[in-house]
């Protein structure tokens, strides 16, 4: 009796869920299934779901109207690079914080958490002079620079509380055998941490991949990414919908994927640890 | 025991990303600062290098004086509360549902965080042209199955328009934490109070709820923090059009558009000050757990 009461219940909860759950991913699913639709099916009325004559032909078009390549390339390189770049110089500050802790690591740690809530417009004007002056608007190598920056708060955090994880005594056995400091670094914390180091790199990715206001503001064409080639759709020209389909899950179908795999670690990420 | 020389070398290895965010804070907010006094009309000719007129306080009284200036805060204050109440109320009730037991659970759970994964400029295009077109919009299509009359969205209905797709957006953040705060709430104190009889209302109330209150605080801070700095989905949908600007679009305009970079900074400022304030509130909830 109490065993079918169960068995009921879990029914109701699986098919509550997955409508639910189906709801929210629809917009998603919708853009995915318009892109190989003709433009003409792709406004029909009413709306065909599944029936319709499947194509590739949007994906060549948007490919060749706007290079997609480029823009593709141009988001590997911002977002690849600022986060190697930026975890690169964490290692060693989540190192020192996590293992040799001084009064002041707490304050340092919250101040540095602090500076990512700067609002990004109260700066905009002196980032972009102060890019003119270098030289580096619409440049790979500044919009590297400036996600790296926005983003390093959160990977030392979240490296911190991976690093604050991991024994103490381990590093100190490797000291008294005579490990310097680069080695104990680099041969003994380093592959233990590689886990929360991997995680790190692949939320702080999918971060840069979506930042859109630095990479709007700040490019033009060389170094315009993903989010700047989706903007271009917003002034439409005659039939558009399966093209900006194309286009949209050309430039979300990656981090997608990635995002997949980084849902464990995305809590942790995006609390700073404050929620596990 | 950290020896004397590990101490150095700590400090040595922590610098370059203190001086590199130290330098990443200090060098916009004090220019920010200094044009904010400013009167500085790029496309009139004013420049640094010929020097800039002090105007005082000019620009701080007609920034808030400004007429757009305080339905630009109702703006924002609608979009961030709305998005907040939304994100909350469901994300709750979507952990909850996510914790029961059910079939395919993992499925379910990609489906709900998918939304978190999808870059704001395309989700706002996506909304705006496959949903909320008033002709061949899905909504449209919905509507005049009904036989009502499609609705203009982003026009006719741009605040509410605007608050559905943010929250689209970070639905799933909110649910994702607060469904790990569930995830760890004991369940040994929920059979117990389900055996004494207290009803599904109750045990919410009295146990679920108070269990969440330090994820549902640190979702409120954070997510605010985000929503105050919308960008991206009010640059593609209505460009500040319909009382959708908000302050931080204000403030854009202001600086970018309209190249009056002494007012812009002067709203950059009001901005600053704000941020800080939640700033803070956040600060006190993410230090008091790193002492535990």
């Amino acid at each position: 009796m109490a065993r079918a009461a169960t068995t009921q219940r879990k029914a109701l909860n699986t098919a509550l869920a997955w409508l639910i759950g189906f709801l929210i991913f629809f917009p998603i699913l919708w853009t995915i299934l318009t892109s190989f639709k003709t433009e003409a099916q792709a406004i029909a009325s009413p709306p065909i779901f599944l029936n319709f004559d499947w194509t590739l032909e949007n994906y060549s078009v948007v490919q060749e109207r706007s290079d997609y390549m480029r823009f593709l390339w141009n988001s590997i390189i911002l977002a690849g690079g600022s986060t190697i770049l930026g975890t690169m110089i964490a290692i060693p500050a989540a190192w020192s914080m996590a293992f040799v802790p001084s009064k002041r690591t707490k304050d340092i740690l919250l101040w540095m958490l602090s500076t990512k809530m700067l609002p990004a417009v109260g700066v905009l004007y002196p980032i972009y002079l102060l890019f003119i002056q270098l030289g580096l608007l619409d440049s790979r190598a500044g919009l590297v620079i400036v996600l790296m920056l926005i983003n390093l708060p959160i990977i030392v955090w979240m490296l911190y509380t991976y690093f604050r994880e991991i024994p103490g005594e381990i590093l100190e056995a490797a000291r008294m055998d005579g490990a310097t400091l680069k080695e104990e670094i680099l041969y003994v914390l380093t592959p233990m941490a590689i886990p929360g180091i991997a995680s790190t790199l692949l939320l702080n990715f999918i971060l840069a991949w979506n930042e859109a206001f630095w990479t709007l503001n700040l490019t033009a064409v060389d170094a315009a990414p993903l989010t700047a080639f989706i903007a271009s759709y917003s002034s439409p020209e005659g039939l558009f919908f399966a093209k900006l389909s194309a286009a949209s899950t050309m430039a979300i179908a990656p981090i997608l994927i990635l995002g997949w795999f980084s849902q464990k670690q995305l809590v942790r990420g995006l609390t700073f640890g404050a929620v596990k | 025991m950290a020896t004397q020389h590990s101490r150095s070398a700590a400090r040595l290895m922590m610098a370059p990303a203190v001086i590199l965010l130290l330098g990443w804070m200090l060098v916009p907010l004090t220019m920010t600062l200094f044009f904010s006094f400013k009167k500085y009309l790029p496309l009139r000719g004013d420049s640094v290098a010929n020097g800039l007129e002090w105007v005082g306080f000019a620009n701080y009284a007609r920034f808030l004086s400004s007429s757009s200036f305080w339905p630009s805060v109702q703006a924002t204050l609608i979009i961030v509360g709305g998005v907040l109440v939304i994100t909350i109320v469901f994300g709750i009730l979507l952990a909850i549902l996510l914790d029961q037991p059910m079939w395919g659970q993992g499925v379910v759970r990609i489906m709900v965080i998918a939304p978190f994964f999808v870059m704001p400029t395309v989700s706002a295009l996506v909304w705006k042209n496959m949903f909320m077109d008033p002709t061949n919009g899905i909504l449209a299509h919905l509507w005049k199955a009904f036989g009502a009359e499609p609705v203009q969205w982003l026009s006719q209905a741009s605040l509410p328009s605007l608050i559905l797709i943010v929250s689209w957006q970070w639905l799933p953040f909110a649910t994702l934490i607060l469904l790990t705060a569930i995830q760890s709430l004991d369940s040994e104190q929920l059979e117990a109070a389900e055996m004494d009889g207290a009803p599904v209302l109750k045990r919410f109330w009295f146990i679920i709820l108070p269990h969440l209150s330090r994820a549902i605080t640190i979702v409120i801070l954070i997510q605010t923090i985000f929503l105050l700095a919308i960008f991206a989905e009010i640059f593609v949908t209505t460009g500040g059009a319909f009382g959708t600007k908000t302050l931080s679009y204000l403030i854009f305009q202001r600086v970018l558009e309209s190249q009056n970079v002494g007012l812009g900074s002067a709203g950059g400022v009001y901005a600053i000050i704000l941020a800080n304030i939640l700033a803070v509130l956040l600060m006190r909830v993410v230090g008091k757990n790193l002492d535990a």
